[in-house]
């Protein structure tokens, strides 16, 4: 496929790994913040590929692993109140809340519908006049304008039975919250590709100018991948740290505008609470003010219990980079892909789950 | 979640595209892509195109990846 296979080439592929194993420097630890990378790294075997004072850690950046229980909690709430059909995607299913996934909820009478684009959702509002029809939104930049421009849709149509609950998150400030914290060393970031075709590469600028730590936005076919490790590699070598974008063919220094937009449209920046890393300042997205019409948690019921975490999971230190999979008691054993205890072993794009997928003999 | 695949556009009517992956079209919604040809490469994701591919680019990072190949293989 165009796009994609030229961004295989063993031959190019080979080139680079081979660049990377000259490294002479000292031991390096980049970070790939995107979920989508590290399924991408761990199908490809590109771990292989690269020499031991090379190490690649895993990130944040899985918008199902980050969501909290209690968030969890309100869907499926909400979900309980008859006359209600809730619709997410697929990913969400299956994460366990406090008490329950949103597939159990479905399997004890809730109606939830599993839909690929938010704009499915406003088609069952259309469809259901006599329901309402809640989106439950979750997902990061790449994810929130198509959210948005649903919203926007609902609104257009005159919509009074469509509304939104927002676990939508938003890059940045996860990664100042990280680096903050201090808590592991990262000598280089792997940029997440996707994200980054909506913002563009400025909002990761503060990183080099306040951490002195090299970006490099990259795409996430194996080239992609191995040319941005290199350019991070090139970066120490010549004691220079600034964002650079090796996934030029879809990321512009000023990300997509348009996109831009319409998430200001119909979002603003608020307060949010990660799994793992905790409330952090203006890193979610909610419903802007004048758009309260939408707001599920404002005109429903939400008969909640206060949420609790499963005691023996370790996702938290997994999704700050502090422990591998394989060093949490339950890996493999308690929690599986089958029966997952935390939301990295759920999530395709979870570190949990990709580590016990490609395991050695796995 | 952030997986997002190229695809080709095929036909436009007002903010709605056919989009062809692999040998299967899919519908795409294009509101965020105002400026979006027939004929472009777009990234698909959820149901909606959030960005054109950039023809030029992609092949200037091949070129200088080959080159770059081509002078390791010589060292080597």
């Amino acid at each position: 496929m165009r796009f994609i296979d030229e961004f295989r080439q063993p031959a190019l592929a080979g080139a680079l790994a081979e660049r990377i194993k000259r490294w002479s420097g000292p031991p390096v630890s980049l970070m790939e913040v995107c979920g989508t990378h590290t399924v991408a790294i761990f199908r490809h075997g590109l771990r292989g590929l690269l020499p031991p004072q090379v190490r690649l850690l895993s990130g944040p950046g899985c918008p199902v692993c980050v969501t909290p229980n209690g968030e969890i909690d309100k869907a499926i709430a909400l979900a309980s109140n008859p006359g209600v059909i809730l619709a997410t995607f697929g990913d969400m299913m299956k994460v366990p809340g406090s008490y329950s996934s949103l597939a159990e909820a479905k399997a004890r009478g809730s109606i939830i519908r599993v839909v690929y684009s938010a704009m499915e959702a406003v088609e069952i509002a259309q469809e259901n006049p006599g329901k309402a029809v809640v989106f439950f939104g979750v997902g990061f930049e790449t994810t929130a304008p198509t959210t948005a421009a649903s919203i926007l849709e609902a609104k257009r149509l005159g919509l009074k039975n469509f509304f939104f609950l927002s676990a939508h998150k938003l890059v940045p400030p996860a990664l100042r919250a990280l680096l903050e914290a201090g808590e592991v060393r990262i000598d280089g970031l792997i940029c997440p590709g996707h994200v980054s075709t909506i913002i563009g590469s400025r909002p990761y600028e503060f990183i080099p100018r306040d951490y002195a730590i090299p970006c490099v936005i990259s795409g996430f076919e194996p080239v992609d991948i191995l040319q941005a490790i290199a350019m991070l590699l090139d970066m120490r070598v010549e004691g220079k740290a600034e964002v650079a974008i090796q996934y030029r063919r879809a990321v512009r220094p000023q990300g997509n505008p348009q996109a831009l937009d319409t998430m200001a449209g119909a979002f603003q920046v608020g307060d949010a609470e990660w799994r793992g890393l905790g409330p952090i300042p203006q890193s979610g997205l909610q419903l802007r003010d004048g758009m309260e019409a939408f707001a599920a948690e404002r005109h429903l019921e939400m008969k909640m219990r206060p949420p609790r975490e499963a005691a023996a999971c370790r996702c938290g230190e997994v999704l700050r980079g502090l422990i591998n999979p394989p060093e949490c008691s339950i890996f493999g054993t308690g929690c599986t892909p089958e029966h997952p205890v935390g939301p990295c072993m759920v999530s395709t794009e979870g570190t949990c789950a990709a580590w016990f997928l490609y395991r050695p003999g796995g | 979640m952030c997986l997002a695949v190229p695809a080709k556009v095929v036909s436009i009517d007002g903010e709605k595209a056919v989009v062809e992956l692999g040998g299967l079209t899919r519908q795409a919604r294009t509101m965020l892509v105002p400026n979006v040809k027939v004929g472009d490469y777009v990234l698909l994701h959820a149901g909606f195109a959030i960005q054109t591919l950039d023809e030029a680019a992609a092949q200037e990072t091949l070129e200088l990846l080959a080159r770059m190949a081509e002078a390791g293989a010589g060292e080597a």
